[in-house]
Parts: C-alpha cells; sequence; structure tokens
C-alpha cells in the first residue's frame, strides 16, 4: 500500500474532485468549531494545556524510572510485560501470544501503533485474521486503505461509498447510504465478532506509572466489548504514553475529547488494571524510534501528543489534501513532525506540507511546537540532501534574486511585464502556482518605482 | 544486552534534564448546583435524565419504561422485583441477550455527565458495555464538580478495572452524522436519587 507519489502529488489527485474537498474542508472546519465551543466553556482552558504539557516534560525527563516503576507494578497486578524495539519485534510478539494459545483469528480496537507496525498484514501472512472494530477502522479495513484521520478514520469518505462497500461486503441493499442504517448493520455484524474472538487487542491513551492501569478512551465501547469477552487481552502502547499519577488522568481526560472533537469526555475512559479471573493481560511496550527522538532536543516535544487529532482539523493544507495524501499512518502536522524521525528521506516532503501558520501549535492541547518543528525540520531535511531538487533549485534562486538589488529590480520588472504583456508564460502547467488558481492581475511599477516618484511628496 | 535493557539504557542516555511536576491542586471549579449543571450537561450528551428520588421510585419508573418480558439484569438486591439479580460466576457471553442493565454508579461528574463504576458495582466488566439499554442510580450527593474531583474522590482505590463512562455509545463515522448505538449501549438512563 505503500506510495512512490509524494504530498503534493497525492493532494493534486484529492484535489481534482472540487466538491469533495470543500466537503472535506467544512467537515473538519466544523469540528474545530466544536472544539473552540467546547474550549472556550472550560474554566482555566490555557492553564491546563500549561500543566498537561508540563507533566510531560516532566515525563519526558524521567522516562527512563517511570518506565520502570510502570512495569513493576503491572508485574504485581498479573499482566505481562514485554519490550520491543522495532515493528518487527513488536509483531513478532503479538503472534507467539497468540500461537501459545492457538487463536486464528483477534478483534483489534483503534491503535495507531499497530497500524505504523502493520500487524495486520503480518499476522494475515501467518494465518490470524485481525478485525478493527472501530466503525471507521472496520470501513477502512474493508476497502484495503490505511486510516486518513487518527480520529476519525474514513473521513474522507463518502455515504454512499460506505454504502456500496457495506453492498459488497455484508450484503446490504444496493444504494443503501443512511449513516443509522449502516451503523446498525456493522453494530449487528461486529457484536458476533466480539462474541466470538478469543484474543482482542487494544491501543493505550494514557499508562499511570504509579498504580500500572492503563487507560483506553473510546466513543463506541469496542474496546471494552472486544476485551471484556477475551480471553486473551493484549495492549500495545508507545514508550511516552507513560504519565507519573492516577490524578494526572484528570488534567489529559479533560483535554482529549475536548481537544479532539468538541466533547466534554469521550464517553469510555476505561482503566484496566488487573486480568479477570481466568483471563490473560499481556501488554507490549514499543521503542519504535522514540529513544531516539529523546536526544533530538527540537524535535522531542513531538513525544507529548496525546493523538486527539486537533492539529488536523484545523491545519488548512490537511484540510485541502486529505489524510492519504501524507503517505504515512499518521497525517496532518504531526504526523509531519512525527514521520521525519523515522526515515527523513522517506518522509522529506512532509514538514513541506504546511503553511506554517501556526493554527496546530494554538490548538495543541500539550502546546507542542508544531509549526515551529515544522520549519527545524525543513532546515534538517535540506541540510541532510533530502529535499526536492526543484525546491532546492528555486530556494537558490530565490536566494540570488534577494542578495542583489540589481537582480532583484529585473526580476521584478520582468515579472510584471510578462503578467501584463504576456501572461501565457506564467498562467500555464508548469507554474505549480496557477494550479487551481488564477493568477493576479500586476501593477505597472514595483513599489522602489512608485516611492521614487511620490515618496518624497508632503 | 536484552531488548528491554536497550531501550532503558537508550531511554536513560537521551532523556533530558529532570523538569519538575506542575501543581494542579490550582484546578479548582466552585459549581453553585453541582446536580443542575450535571443534569444539564447529561441531557446534552444524549443522555436521558430522571430524578426519580428513591429507589422505589425507579422500580416504578422501570416498570413503565421497559419491557419486562425482555431480559432485565441488576447488581442491586433492591430492585429484583424488577430485574434479575446478576450472577457473578455466569460466562459474560450469556450476557449477550441483556436488553436493560440497572447499576449504582460511585459517583458522577457534572462538567462531563459520565459516571465512575468499577467492576464491584458492574458485577460483569463487561455489562454496562454489552447491554442494550444502560441505567445507572447516581446520588445526588456523590455528584462532583470536575475530574479533579472525581480522581480526589477515587484516590489510591484498588481495583481491577474501573471506567467512566459519559453517555450512550456513539459514532460520527459516516460523514460525522451522530449515531447513537454503536457498539455498545443505544440509550443511557441516569436516575438521580436523595
Amino acid at each position: 500500500m505503500k506510495s512512490t507519489l509524494d504530498h503534493a502529488a497525492l493532494a493534486e489527485e484529492f484535489n481534482k474532485d472540487e466538491e469533495r474537498v470543500d466537503w472535506h474542508d467544512g467537515a473538519l472546519w466544523w469540528i474545530r468549531q466544536k472544539r473552540d465551543r467546547s474550549a472556550h466553556q472550560t474554566p482555566q482552558w490555557e492553564e491546563l494545556r500549561e500543566a498537561a504539557s508540563a507533566i510531560k516534560s516532566n515525563v519526558i525527563s524521567n522516562l527512563h524510572d517511570y518506565l520502570i516503576q510502570f512495569e513493576e507494578n503491572l508485574k504485581k497486578n498479573g499482566v505481562k510485560v514485554y519490550w520491543a524495539s522495532d515493528a518487527e519485534e513488536h509483531n513478532q510478539i503479538v503472534y507467539s501470544i497468540l500461537k501459545a494459545k492457538e487463536i486464528k483469528q483477534m478483534v483489534k480496537s483503534k491503535s495507531m501503533l499497530t497500524e505504523e507496525c502493520h500487524l495486520n498484514e503480518f499476522l494475515e501472512e501467518r494465518g490470524i485474521e485481525v478485525i478493527n472494530s472501530d466503525l471507521g477502522e472496520y470501513i477502512q479495513q474493508i476497502d484495503n486503505e490505511p486510516p486518513s484521520h487518527i480520529v476519525l478514520p474514513c473521513i474522507h469518505k463518502r455515504k454512499e461509498e460506505i454504502g456500496e462497500l457495506f453492498h459488497e461486503h455484508l450484503g446490504t441493499e444496493k444504494g443503501l447510504s443512511d449513516p443509522t442504517l449502516l451503523t446498525r448493520v456493522a453494530r449487528k455484524h461486529l457484536r458476533n465478532v466480539f462474541l466470538t474472538r478469543r484474543a482482542a487487542l487494544t491501543g493505550v491513551n494514557f499508562a499511570v506509572a504509579e498504580t500500572g492501569e492503563y487507560v483506553v478512551c473510546t466513543n463506541e465501547g469496542n474496546a471494552d466489548m472486544g476485551a471484556h469477552l477475551s480471553e486473551v487481552q493484549i495492549a500495545s502502547m508507545g514508550l511516552e504514553k507513560i504519565i507519573p499519577e492516577r490524578k494526572h488522568l484528570g488534567v489529559f481526560l479533560r483535554l482529549l475529547a475536548r481537544s479532539a472533537i468538541g466533547q466534554p469526555i469521550t464517553i469510555y475512559s476505561s482503566h484496566y488494571k488487573k486480568p479477570r479471573p481466568g483471563q490473560e493481560m499481556h501488554l507490549i511496550l514499543v521503542d519504535k524510534g522514540r529513544s531516539n527522538l529523546l536526544a533530538r532536543p527540537d524535535f522531542r516535544e513531538s513525544l507529548k501528543c496525546i493523538k486527539c487529532g486537533g492539529c488536523m482539523n484545523t491545519c488548512p493544507v490537511y484540510r485541502k489534501s486529505g489524510g492519504l495524501s501524507y503517505h504515512n499512518t499518521i497525517s496532518g502536522p504531526i504526523g509531519a513532525i512525527l514521520a521525519p524521525n523515522l526515515d527523513m528521506k522517506q518522509h522529506a516532503d512532509l514538514p513541506f506540507a504546511s503553511t506554517l501558520c501556526g493554527s496546530c501549535s494554538n490548538v495543541c492541547p500539550v502546546k507542542i511546537p508544531i509549526h515551529d518543528q515544522l520549519y527545524k525540520w525543513r532546515q534538517e531535511i535540506v541540510k541532510q540532501g533530502y529535499s526536492a531538487s526543484r525546491k532546492t533549485f528555486s530556494m537558490k534562486a530565490m536566494a540570488l534574486t534577494l542578495s542583489s538589488p540589481e537582480i532583484y529590480k529585473t526580476a521584478g520588472k520582468t515579472g510584471r511585464w510578462l503578467l501584463n504583456n504576456a501572461p501565457f508564460a506564467i498562467n500555464n502547467k508548469f507554474n505549480p502556482w496557477y494550479k487551481q488558481r488564477d493568477m493576479p492581475d500586476s501593477s505597472q511599477q514595483s513599489f522602489g518605482e512608485w516611492y521614487a516618484k511620490n515618496g518624497s511628496k508632503k | 544486552m536484552s531488548t528491554r535493557e536497550n531501550i532503558l539504557a537508550a531511554v536513560k542516555k537521551n532523556q533530558p534534564a529532570l523538569s519538575a511536576l506542575p501543581d494542579i491542586s490550582v484546578f479548582k471549579v466552585h459549581e453553585e448546583d453541582v446536580v443542575k449543571k450535571y443534569s444539564d450537561v447529561f441531557a446534552g450528551i444524549g443522555g436521558l435524565l430522571v430524578s426519580a428520588g428513591s429507589l422505589e421510585n425507579v422500580k416504578d419508573l422501570i416498570r413503565k419504561d421497559f419491557d419486562q418480558n425482555k431480559r432485565i439484569l441488576t447488581t442491586l438486591p433492591d430492585l429484583t422485583d424488577v430485574a434479575e439479580l446478576s450472577d457473578p460466576d455466569a460466562d459474560p457471553h450469556t450476557l449477550e441477550d441483556v436488553e436493560l442493565a440497572i447499576i449504582e454508579a460511585h459517583l458522577g461528574v457534572a462538567e462531563n455527565g459520565a459516571v465512575w463504576l468499577t467492576e464491584d458495582v458492574m458485577g460483569h466488566r463487561v455489562l454496562p458495555y454489552i447491554t442494550q439499554h444502560l441505567a445507572v442510580i447516581v446520588r445526588e450527593e456523590s455528584i462532583v464538580s470536575t475530574m479533579h474531583d472525581a480522581y480526589s474522590k477515587i484516590a489510591s482505590e484498588d481495583y481491577g478495572f474501573g471506567g467512566f463512562i459519559g453517555g450512550p455509545s456513539k459514532t460520527a463515522d459516516i460523514e460525522q452524522a451522530l449515531v447513537l448505538g454503536a457498539h455498545g449501549p443505544l440509550s443511557m438512563t441516569v436516575y438521580l436519587i436523595k
């Protein structure tokens, strides 16, 4: 499913359907507005963001000890603990747990980490079927597409397309596209899945070092249906999900759903601590680049992310290019600063998929300076020689133009003359600025020329 | 070195100098009327709120609002006139046909409408999730203002599983259209009692 096209090329594909782009843009902006209303109704909202950011700074600075404390408490609670340095190791661990119990089918709730690890494909190659139970992720799975948004996995799809998928995979009537009816069909189908699967895997939103419990947040109740009906419960988490004490959950649970979708709290905030009698609980701590990110002072704050998706909903580039254009499990502004840490060359285009307007940083509940990091990644990528050659060339041309007053004047004059006398030289497909927009009319003179004439007049 | 030791060594080497935890006791919201606030917020998130007054009244309401021919389960011995008492030894898969589950919450949270339940009041961990409809008894004096207050009350209590539940299960995954009843309950009723 890996794409070889970059963000700009994929966004261009998405932009061909203007009506869809407008609808996508509007749907996400509506969620951003709900977030604003919810935030404004919450007293001490800015102080809460400060506190959340400070708690996460403490976590990052003391992660070693918290991990050891968390592990000790997990063991005390009867949970089996594993460590994985990369996707391969993580997937092998899940496979070995299932194999030991001769389990061939597993149900999984939302977990971006296992998406990143391509766990489903790994297990399927070994004869184990995995069903994603979050409705949006289920829809993406039957369409053989990755999620396009971390909170709203199929936000880019129209209901008619989902109706078509259900017709094909669940045998619904052709043309059925009513969201309530489609949800009922999925409910019935997935209920049977929950009742028949012996193993359930969940992600982790928050892991409390002090108690060894972990919290999983959903609106649908799918994590709980899977976990409480399973005999083997597995949780996969990145190292950065740790928080120090139970009382800190108060801060994060107040921020998470409000920032994500403008809801006061997720419907379900489940605190898993010990296995039920007769049940096994396993937890896998995954590094996958986290410890490496800790060593980058400019970028380590991105480890604070609580995966609310707020930065995506507000980003003008995300809203108009769609999550799949980012060719990375985590898309949008946060994906664009996390991905280069894992593979700078492969994701060299992502930090450039931004206007650096700063809206992402302004809504981030843990105050990650996302747009600053995007800017810093650009510098890093150019320094390492991974930036697109066309961009490097035009930047060099720009630097030359701006460093010489004579070239600057001549270039300005030429540009204005062309726009006025030979617009076809600029309004053509070789000019990326001409795509999806008309070039403006140009003035007859530059500011410099105007000032020389008028500047001295009183 | 094992993977565990490798990861821990890398984390120790790369983590920055210690940064102090903030004081979160500053988050105080004084709510004039927490019961009213709770009621408004809960109704706003798609819950059904009934000021029942007493457990006796809850029984009448259950008889009136729910089909007695369907399976109604409770963990409250006082409600066995209207519901079957949950059997802690039953296989959780046998709860598949439960139409209504009636549970008492430890506390309610005014700012978001959620209730806090632990497995000892749930009877079975899966019960409040698998039931078609959920009814929760909330004592008015147990309602707190914010999540901070909720965690002060929960403090260091031990449990195997606990959860906040803030309304009927929901999804908006299909074109952002809100649908109540995703995988969990189709409705959630809170009966407030004194």
